[in-house]
């Protein structure tokens, strides 16, 4: 049970110098160092890919800006997408997975720790390498400084023809490099979930975060290898000669849309579907009760999984595919808005009859609920293609994904890091600054991301530097930008809660929110060998059990 | 309590707002670009079906997000709490199955309804009197052939009005010289794009005549932003007299006979064509009737002496990343090639 657990204390060795400490953070192998690593890796990534969002919005406030050349702008844009995709979402939720699943599953570590680290390191490095281009980009050539290809690169403008120098190297390195290393962490995570449960957690005993990391290492495998193969393809065309992309030569650049999205719209869940697992821990402890249709919501994390790989082609509806082939991925991507309507009415479900509190976790939890309900809907407006030969591409596209991405995904995480805090740092974190965090990035979020939706219905294109005047496009442009400086305020008062509540937080203790899973049964921060007794346990909320021994949730589940 | 009940009062005012500002900051009519401003078959169809995308969503939008703030707001803690956990529920299979079964009818219906507009506006046959254009993307302007009447032009499209009893529409071929692009003109039809190897189509058939704007919608390189475009509507007749002047060669107007020695013995000739000359080079847009256009640079500068002027010795100004170079001709040489591109109506 878990109350053996109740860990020995931790055997840290007290004030050592800096630099063995630091060289302690590069060898190390231990998950939880590793998590928070890639944490802390994202986050700086995150504020760097937001000021290069700034940079954009502040072009755009009023027509015909001068703040920032085209080339400059569309480097911006190509920068954005392809740092807060890759180097923040994606290892920022590997971070929270590397971090949780081992504790959540009473393990003491990841199945292969030294292949967590090299992930890790990989990623890292892909991250680098992408920034390196801002002084290695220009190559021999001088021509130009980071890739400007945009961050889905369609070919052929990522050819040697249209892309002199080495900045589309860079990108394609960066992008390979780290889509190694989160092969790496879905092979881990997988494996560790599969084989490493401590006694009595079958399957169907698994917290749901467990789950839904599964599912998501399955879909990295099966969507990363394709553009990992497009990333070598595309350097075989650059540098030994290769057709397949370039059209000059009669290659084609249909395909490289498809390689691409047959792993950019499974990707959009494999950001989402960790973000639903932190909703789904957090939102039962908020409320008080457990998840709603455990069951079913697993079932339809499964659903989701297997038909993301059937919908991509929903981003090439104006590429000119057949009647058949349009209609055949209009009805995938409608019906994929099913199992995420489960969730949603699952997660409701869940707050119904509770008593719900709300904290910093829950409020960025509930924020994620109104607003992934609304990026469902435009999804499903796009989903019906007539409609996206309309929005596709347009600024309502943008104000869509960003719906999904900020909206639902960052909000959760958002959500996660007030969450997790106390056991990862073993303090509290200040609850006044976290409101402000909130309320801040809410009104900014809405600000910018209500109001982008409607130039793009007026007809203003994505990526574009400028535009005329006199189109009705001014106001929304000026109110999105306003939004941004809420949203920064809102991130800045974030960093600044985290680092202060680093040093002068109150302790946290075991449990400070009276939760389930068994990551809380353990010291904050937990010691490295994470529980001095493996665990056993007899339902998905052990600590319940415990706490009830009157009554247990394994006589109902 | 204070999270909930107010963040359904900012989602509610944020609406509020966009609604009242929309009505505020109206285009005016020949500029606007809005998608429900429907003026030809496809984009009507899209619209038709927009609205009934519109309604269903509003509705699910509606009920769940009322479902969402009456458990919020009614299930939060209250003061003075007794402390004790609420009822412990898993789960119910009845009600996991009607929230299962609805949508899927939903979705269903939505389906429907979506494949019949796929197939009409794709699949919509080649009338006989159907003029046939040829558009291809450059970066960053767009070249229009008509082939059945031996017309080019650039960035400004002609078309006829179509009369829905005798229907005149306009098939388009889209390719591409160079990379991607997207042929958008969202009050006469969805966008498709054009692609190098690539032969896509689209067609519209305008109801009223008038001037339509879109731009290029698929990002095609560094000036992708002032790749705009431009659709004429006339009536059947203006069209006729359009297409008459268009096929005619340029007129070797004898007052501008320099500038013309100018125009051919300078790089000009290997990027542009003016018929009846030596030029013929197809890199750059077609100037036999230059003058006949209202814009240059696809839209990113009026076509006016001081302009063309500009653009010349310095399209960078104009347009950065353009990839017409600067011809840095002398004051004299410039007035003269001016003056004979002038001439070009």
């Amino acid at each position: 049970m878990a109350s053996e657990t109740i860990a020995l204390g931790t055997v840290d060795g007290g004030a050592r110098p800096i630099g063995e400490r630091l060289h302690d953070w590069v060898v190390t192998v231990d998950h939880k160092r590793l998590g928070i690593l890639y944490i802390v890796y994202s986050l700086v990534f995150l504020v760097i890919g937001g000021i290069e969002a700034t940079i954009m919005r502040i072009q755009l406030i009023v027509p015909h800006n001068h703040f920032v050349s085209p080339q400059v702008f569309n480097r911006m844009f190509t920068m954005h997408g392809t740092t807060m995709i890759f180097f923040v979402a994606m290892p920022i939720l590997f971070g929270f997975g590397t971090y949780l699943v081992p504790l959540m599953i009473g393990a003491r570590d990841m199945a292969f720790p030294r292949l967590n680290a090299f992930s890790f390191w990989m990623t890292a490095f892909g991250g680098l390498l992408l920034y390196f281009s801002f002084i290695g980009g220009g190559g021999l050539y001088g021509a130009g400084s980071a890739p400007d290809v945009g961050w889905f690169a369609y070919a052929p403008l990522t050819s040697r023809a249209f892309s002199v120098g080495h900045s589309t190297d860079f990108w394609t390195l960066a992008l390979l490099v780290s889509g190694v290393g989160s092969i790496g962490t879905a092979v881990n995570f997988i494996t560790t979930i599969l084989c490493m449960r401590c006694p009595g957690m079958t399957l169907g005993k698994m917290p749901l975060l467990a789950w839904l990391n599964l599912i998501t290492g399955g879909m990295v495998i099966l969507a990363v290898s394709p553009l990992t193969a497009a990333q070598i393809m595309l350097s075989i065309d650059r540098y030994l000669g290769g057709h397949f992309f370039d059209t000059q030569a009669g290659g084609s650049a249909v395909l490289w849309m498809h390689f691409f999205w047959i792993f950019g719209h499974p990707e959009v869940y494999i950001l989402i579907v960790p973000s639903f697992a932190f909703a789904s821990e957090i939102i039962p402890v908020f409320s008080r009760k457990p998840i709603f249709g455990y069951p079913v919501m697993v079932a339809a994390t499964v659903c989701i999984g297997f038909i993301s790989f059937s919908v991509w082609a929903h981003h090439m509806f104006t590429v000119g595919m057949s009647s058949y082939g349009n209609t055949f991925f209009t009805i995938t991507t409608m019906i994929i808005a099913v199992p995420t309507g489960i969730k949603i009415f699952n997660w409701i479900g869940t707050m119904w009859g509770g008593k719900i509190m709300f904290k910093a976790p829950m409020l960025f939890c509930i924020g994620f609920l109104f607003q992934f309900l609304i990026a469902g809907l435009t999804g499903i407006m796009l989903g019906a293609s007539p409609f996206d030969w309309q929005l596709g591409n347009s600024y309502f596209v943008v104000a869509h994904f960003h719906y999904v991405i900020v909206g639902g995904i960052l909000f959760t995480i958002f959500g996660a890091f007030y969450y997790w805090f106390p056991k990862m740092s073993g303090r509290m974190y200040s609850e006044t600054l976290a409101k402000w965090h909130f309320w801040l990035f809410l009104i900014g979020f809405h600000l910018t991301f209500d109001f982008m939706h409607i130039p793009g219905v007026l007809g203003m294109p994505r990526r574009i530097y400028t535009y005329e005047p006199g189109r009705g496009w001014e106001i929304w442009n000026l109110l999105v930008t306003i939004g941004v400086f809420f949203q920064a305020a809102g991130v800045l008062v974030f960093v600044f809660n985290l680092l202060r509540s680093l040093r002068k937080g109150d302790p946290a203790g075991n449990d400070p929110w009276d939760a389930w899973t068994l990551e809380w049964s353990t010291t904050s921060p937990p010691p490295e060998y994470n529980f001095a007794v493996t665990p056993a346990v007899n339902s998905r909320r052990p600590l319940w059990d415990l706490k009830h021994p009157e009554d247990p949730d394994w006589k109902y589940e | 309590m204070v999270g909930s009940g107010a963040s359904v009062a900012v989602l509610l005012a944020v609406f509020c707002l966009a609604a009242k500002l929309s009505s505020a900051a109206e285009a005016s009519p020949s500029q606007s670009l809005s998608i429900f401003k429907p003026e030809s078959t496809p984009a009507d169809s899209i619209f038709r079906l927009s609205l009934l995308v519109l309604a269903i969503t509003g509705c699910i939008f509606l009920v769940v997000f009322s479902l969402l703030a009456y458990s919020v707001v009614k299930y939060r803690r209250r003061a003075g709490d007794n402390g004790r956990e609420p009822p412990q529920v898993y789960g119910s299979n009845q009600v996991e199955l009607a929230w299962t079964v609805i949508p899927v009818l939903i979705v269903l219906v939505l389906f429907l309804a979506t494949a019949r507009v796929i197939r009409s506006v794709q699949d919509s046959p080649e009338p006989p009197g159907a003029i046939r254009v040829i558009a291809i993307g450059h970066q960053f302007w767009w070249e229009f052939r008509y082939p059945d009447l031996g017309v080019v032009t650039a960035n400004e499209l002609h078309v006829p009005l179509s009369d829905p009893s005798h229907p005149t529409p306009t098939f388009i071929t889209l390719l591409s010289s160079d990379t991607d692009h997207s042929f958008w003109v969202p009050r006469l039809a969805g966008k498709t794009d054009l692609i190098p190897n690539r032969v896509n189509h689209t067609w519209i058939d305008p109801h009223e005549t008038g001037l339509y704007l879109g731009q290029c919608a698929q990002y095609c390189g560094t000036q992708h932003a002032k790749m705009l475009l431009s659709v004429y509507v006339d009536s059947r007749e203006r069209f006729d007299e359009w297409v008459e002047q268009e096929k005619k060669p340029a007129l070797g107007d004898p007052a501008a006979e320099e500038g013309r020695q100018i125009f051919e013995t300078t790089a000009c000739v290997n990027c542009h064509t003016i018929s009846g000359t030596v030029a013929d080079g197809r890199f750059g847009p077609d100037l036999t009737h230059l003058m006949s256009r209202e814009t240059i640079a696809s839209g990113a500068a009026p076509n006016t002496r001081e302009y063309l002027q500009s653009w010349i010795q310095d399209p960078d100004a104009i347009k950065p990343g353009c990839l017409m170079p600067a011809m840095k001709l002398n004051d004299h040489d410039l007035d003269a090639l001016t003056t004979y591109l002038l001439t070009l109506r």
